[in-house]
């Protein structure tokens, strides 16, 4: 029976404005609506359908301010059965490296864990390593951009979508997998999950509790560094013209002019 | 001056342009020193190509284990040649797989890892990344503060220009793979992309939006992009439609581009798809609403039936082309 991790993060609503903090460049999470993640939904689904199958548990784990307590009650609502919330202000600012880090000592908090599993690439930050550097932190093998998913004794197979194709997978557990775009549609919650989810337990961490020392997190010690954050001047829109049957020719000229065509 | 380490992205033995992108970005931090990590057989195939972008070396870390392992050989050799390389910086492709290695790498050798630039400079000695973020609201500059900066650079994000190099390779030994963390490859298959570029690596890119109708419809699109060379795009909704295929989609959720000339047919200009082409150099827009946002950001626009303008455009792109 699978002991299963799955992260969940809280990101700025991709269809509202984002914009950065002019303190420290930072994101300004308070300027952006915040939603979960798409993919990281269908993460939680995904663990959850493992669990279906297979048994074991489901432990959402999220690292974020307070109000990533949204994103953990919704996965909670979907099914999860705990969640281990790790929130600190020293966090602010952390970097890949640091946030990585953060990840793989909670994950060893979690008594025998077989899988983590975790959406393939934020929207906000887009790094698309996470899960990787996860992988790398904790000594783990790395199944990720799934699209599917199968679960065999400690065996774990993968198809793996990229760009370039399809790539067919196996490791031995413990093993992280992220999921793709494609892996499955994710549940709502019921009514009954919903209510229920008010019950279950949320662990709250501080990077003390995981050993970590405040200084190592955080602006102060990341990995990088911001030197200069500039909002690029909008595009100013050029011409237009309406279609008097000459569209097609009117762009034609266009394109030749500049030398496109 | 110091080296630089350039991973090559390769398929089947010939260089990826993003390759080339790498080699013309890396020229300004130092000398670049290509990294093939591939199959026997490989470097050899690509020694010309790599010199006729300026690598001064190319270390040659060939192993049946390579393809036979995602990710972690790549790792293995980078790591072990920013231990005794003692490179300025290490860049890599912002593929899906070139940030999973940078990732691995950053953690591996503790260093600062920077994220999509599309462009690079030496600025006080230090390794400095341009980053554009939130599809191109932000330009960001950022260095990193220890180990060796590993950097992935974003396809089309810096003009690759030739430079003549020597190319003077070394063998490097790739480690045995660690059966219990590493992910065994069992099969693959690539995607027959047929005659169209890929879609972040072409010059040119047509997209098809809402406005488009149906999935039979999209011929429409794809017909010019073919007479101009270039590769298909779609927008979210016309994905979520079900027009067109989800790797395809151009915007927050799917990819970016920054091609020299983005054509959006029937796209409103959502910020979700904004934010994926934004950064294009020049973009022309058609569509039937004169108050669709894509309109303000296109250099030139056109008020009218995609389906009259676009197979006048693509007839009269045609005739020129003869």
């Amino acid at each position: 029976m699978p002991n299963i991790v799955v992260l969940v993060k809280q990101v700025p609503d991709t269809y509202s404005e984002r914009r950065l903090s002019d303190a420290d460049h930072t994101l300004d999470r308070e300027s952006a609506d915040a939603v979960l993640d798409e993919i990281n939904e269908r993460a939680v689904e995904e663990a959850l359908l493992l669990k279906e199958a297979h048994g074991g548990e489901v432990t959402v784990l999220s690292v974020g301010p307070d109000r990533a307590t949204e994103a953990i009650r919704k996965a909670l609502s979907m099914g999860a059965d705990k969640a281990v919330h790790v929130s600190d202000p020293a966090l602010h600012g952390s970097c890949l490296l640091q946030t990585t880090r953060v990840l793989a000592a909670a994950i060893g908090r979690v008594d025998g864990v077989d899988l983590v599993v975790a959406g393939n690439e934020a929207t906000d930050g887009r790094g698309g390593a996470v899960p990787a550097m996860l992988a790398e932190a904790l000594g783990y093998p790395q199944l990720t951009h799934a699209r599917k998913v199968t679960l065999d004794g400690d065996t774990v197979t993968v198809v793996r979508e990229t760009d370039t194709g399809l790539t067919h997978l196996r490791a031995t557990l413990p093993a992280v997998v992220s999921v793709g775009e494609k892996i499955n549609e994710p549940r709502y919650p019921s009514f009954k999950g919903i209510m229920a989810a008010k019950k279950k337990p949320v662990e709250t961490l501080t990077v003390a509790d995981l050993g970590i020392d405040a200084a190592e997190v955080g602006l102060a010690s990341a990995s990088t560094t911001v030197l200069e954050a500039t909002p690029k001047p909008p595009r100013a829109a050029g011409q237009r013209v309406e279609d008097g049957g000459d569209g097609g020719q009117k762009i034609a000229e266009y394109l030749i002019g500049q030398k496109l065509v | 001056m110091s080296e630089v380490l350039v991973l090559v992205d390769e398929i089947d033995g010939e260089a990826k342009k993003v390759t080339f992108e790498l080699l013309t970005a890396a020229r300004e931090l130092g000398e670049p020193s290509a990294v093939v990590v591939a199959a026997p057989g490989t470097a050899a195939r690509l020694k010309d190509s790599l010199a006729a972008y300026g690598a001064a070396k190319v270390y040659v870390a060939e192993s049946d284990d390579v393809p036979n392992y995602l990710v972690t050989p790549k790792v293995d050799v980078l790591a072990a040649l920013v231990g005794a390389a003692a490179p300025a910086a290490v860049l890599v492709p912002a593929t899906a797989e070139g940030k999973e290695i940078a990732g691995r790498l950053a953690v591996r050798t503790d260093s600062g890892l920077l994220v999509e630039a599309v462009g690079v400079a030496t600025e006080d000695g230090a390794v400095v990344g341009t980053q554009s973020i939130f599809g191109g609201a932000f330009t960001v500059k950022a260095k990193a503060t220890r180990g060796t900066p590993i950097v992935t650079v974003r396809p089309g994000g810096v003009d690759a220009v030739e430079a003549a190099g020597a190319a003077v390779e070394e063998t490097v030994e790739v480690p045995a793979a660690d059966a219990a963390r590493a992910t065994a490859v069992t099969g693959r298959e690539p995607v027959v992309g047929g005659d169209r570029p890929e879609l972040t690596e072409a010059s040119i890119v047509v997209s098809g939006g809402r406005g488009v109708g149906s999935a039979e419809k999209f011929e429409v699109v794809e017909k010019l992009a073919d007479v101009l060379g270039a590769a298909v795009g779609a927008s979210r909704a016309a994905v979520d439609s079900g027009y067109y295929p989800a790797q395809f989609q151009v915007g927050q959720t799917g990819k970016t581009v920054s091609p020299q000339l983005y054509v959006a047919l029937g796209i409103s200009g959502a910020i979700q798809h904004r934010a994926g082409m934004q950064t294009s150099k020049t973009i022309v827009a058609v569509n039937k609403d004169a108050e669709a946002p894509i309109f303000e950001i296109a250099d030139f626009g056109v008020v009218g039936d995609l389906f009259a303008v676009a197979p006048q455009l693509t007839d009269e792109v045609a005739k020129r082309k003869g």
